[in-house]
């Protein structure tokens, strides 16, 4: 393709230093003007990199695990129920919640750009903003699943969502075996990121200690 | 509208990198990016289809070379020239400022 050489050959060792002096610029105008707030902008720094995160999704998932009226309800209006736990704000205003089952696997893709439920899983990783994710989950989503170590059964239907700016998802993973009578802590710990993505499954007990 | 932004389906990106140790910002940079495009937003001039417009308006070859929070600071910066909040002129002439301080 044209940028080709762009791509590959492009000294990228003068770039980040030309980047923080753009992005400096951008801020020191926008401060000037009285747009933007720097104790603001920390604030939202703060709050996206260590508050909000996908810890709140596995909160999600577990009480679904434990409690059926409300895992009923997340999956009827997805966005209410997660916001009876206090998981509101930006990036996730209308969020629907697909399950897995044994015959179902749902996974999640924003192939136009990085569409993702902040409210529960936080800012995305890179890869889901990457091309190589967002290009080949709508059309190999096994083949996807593979670089995350993920293989399903055939018997087993792959469906892929792909988000937009008004529709996110999150996966319900599958509660994993071995876990009968525990507590809604415990279950929370076995839920990652990845599983509530569609590209991981959640940990069964004995693989807690893994990454 | 169609563009550089629309990948879905197309070959040729190689497989996916799953780092799960991968930071959610990789440098400051990126987080005065992140914090301005959001504490922007409440200004109120544009909605997040006009946002999501800025960034997919970017030259497709410099759309697949750059990383995803340039795409951001493309938008940002688009949006707040095209709005009148800044000039292009006061951008670059900020920029040639603190290039000339840091020497």
């Amino acid at each position: 393709m044209p940028g080709d050489d762009h791509l590959h050959n492009h000294d990228h060792s003068d770039v980040p230093s030309d980047l923080a002096l753009r992005v400096k610029a951008l801020e020191s105008l926008l401060v000037e003007k009285g747009l933007v707030d720097p104790e603001a902008l920390n604030v939202l720094i703060d709050t996206y990199e260590t508050k909000v995160g996908p810890r709140n999704g596995a909160k999600v998932v577990a009480r679904a695990w434990s409690d059926p009226a409300y895992k009923a309800r997340l999956l009827s209006k997805g966005g209410k129920a997660i916001a009876e736990l206090g998981f509101t704000g930006r990036q996730g205003e209308d969020m629907i919640v697909v399950e897995n089952t044994d015959t179902t696997h749902n996974m999640v893709v924003c192939t136009l750009c990085s569409c993702y439920p902040w409210p529960v899983l936080g800012l995305p990783p890179v890869w889901y903003k990457a091309a190589p994710y967002r290009s080949r989950a709508v059309r190999d989503p096994r083949g996807v699943l593979a670089d995350f170590g993920v293989t399903l059964p055939d018997s087993v239907e792959v469906r892929v969502w792909d988000s937009t700016a008004e529709l996110r998802y999150l996966v319900l993973p599958q509660r994993p075996p071995g876990t009968d009578g525990m507590s809604e802590n415990e279950l929370a710990a076995l839920v990652t990121r990845d599983s509530m993505i569609g590209t991981g499954l959640a940990k069964t007990p004995s693989t807690k200690g893994s990454t | 509208m169609n563009g550089a932004h629309d990948l879905g389906g197309m070959d040729g990106f190689g497989p996916v990198d799953p780092d799960p140790d991968q930071p959610v910002f990789h440098a400051e940079w990126e987080r005065r990016v992140f914090a301005m495009t959001v504490a922007s937003g409440f200004l109120g001039r544009w909605n997040i289809d006009m946002s999501r417009h800025a960034r997919e308006r970017m030259d497709p070859v410099e759309y697949l070379s750059t990383s995803y929070y340039e795409h951001w600071l493309h938008g940002l910066e688009t949006l707040l020239v095209e709005q009148g909040l800044i000039t292009s002129d006061e951008l670059a002439a900020r920029k040639a400022k603190l290039s000339a301080e840091a020497r």
